[in-house]
């Protein structure tokens, strides 16, 4: 169940960001806002963003950061940063509207969410709608709907 | 036959890669185990895989390593996947 990942208030639109880094940067914090991380994972997914490059932008105009398993981390949890005016991350899926964010304790525990994740994103359809989605209340319909 | 799904952490990236490579080789009914893994699993892995998935990004990461290494821009498209999994394992 996908709905259950997402922390109350960490679903979140706006305009527009100065850059793909302080979008990741403020996705991240929506992680830490809703209890599943240390406000220490954020400088953990930057460093890594830092060091690797946008690797995670997965697939055209959207991005899922995170970074490795650590004592930062208290639960498995994902949330999202959605832009109307999409950012510049240097990825080929450039620009990038969604920025998604997720984390895990360990190498298992969040399996399940990147399983009903993955099965609903390679819909074209929940896709495009995404992108299309301006308000956060037709965000949760297309990420929670086939979850449920 | 072993292919590795690679990202920098070895449990988010990879982990997507890995479920849709494995519904893109069942799709070509291609049998292979897929293991998600993180660079430096990839790189210091005892047993190699033949084929090692990535996103453009950290292809520098794994130069070198005796594997056939596939990008991947879009993870999600089980259409580029397929085709590419097909060019390189026919």
């Amino acid at each position: 169940m996908l709905s259950s990942y997402f922390g109350s208030g960490s679903i979140v639109t706006q305009d527009t960001s100065p850059s793909f880094a302080a979008a990741v940067s403020q996705s991240v914090l929506l992680l830490v806002e809703s209890g599943k991380a240390k406000p220490s994972y954020v400088d953990e997914v930057l460093e890594s963003l830092k060091t690797l490059g946008p690797y995670f932008v997965i697939a055209p105009g959207l991005a899922l950061a995170h970074a490795k398993p650590s004592n930062s981390v208290l639960a498995p949890g994902m949330a999202l940063l959605r832009l109307a005016e999409p950012v510049i991350s240097g990825s080929a899926n450039d620009p990038v509207s969604l920025i998604f964010s997720m984390c895990s304790p360990n190498s298992s525990e969040h399996m399940e969410m990147l399983g009903d994740f993955g099965e609903l994103m390679s819909t074209d359809e929940a896709m495009n709608n995404l992108l299309n989605a301006s308000a956060v209340s037709v965000i949760k319909d297309i990420l929670f709907k086939k979850a449920l | 036959m072993l292919i590795y799904a690679v990202c920098g952490a070895g449990i988010g990236t990879s982990v997507l890669l890995k479920s849709n490579a494995e519904r893109a080789l069942s799709m070509l009914g291609i049998e292979a185990e897929v293991r998600a893994v993180s660079i430096e699993e990839a790189r210091g892995a005892d047993k190699m895989a033949q084929v090692v998935l990535a996103t453009p990004e950290i292809l520098d990461q794994l130069a070198g390593i005796p594997a056939e290494v596939i990008a991947i821009n879009n993870i999600f498209d089980l259409g580029e996947l397929g085709e590419k999994l097909k060019a390189t394992l026919s």
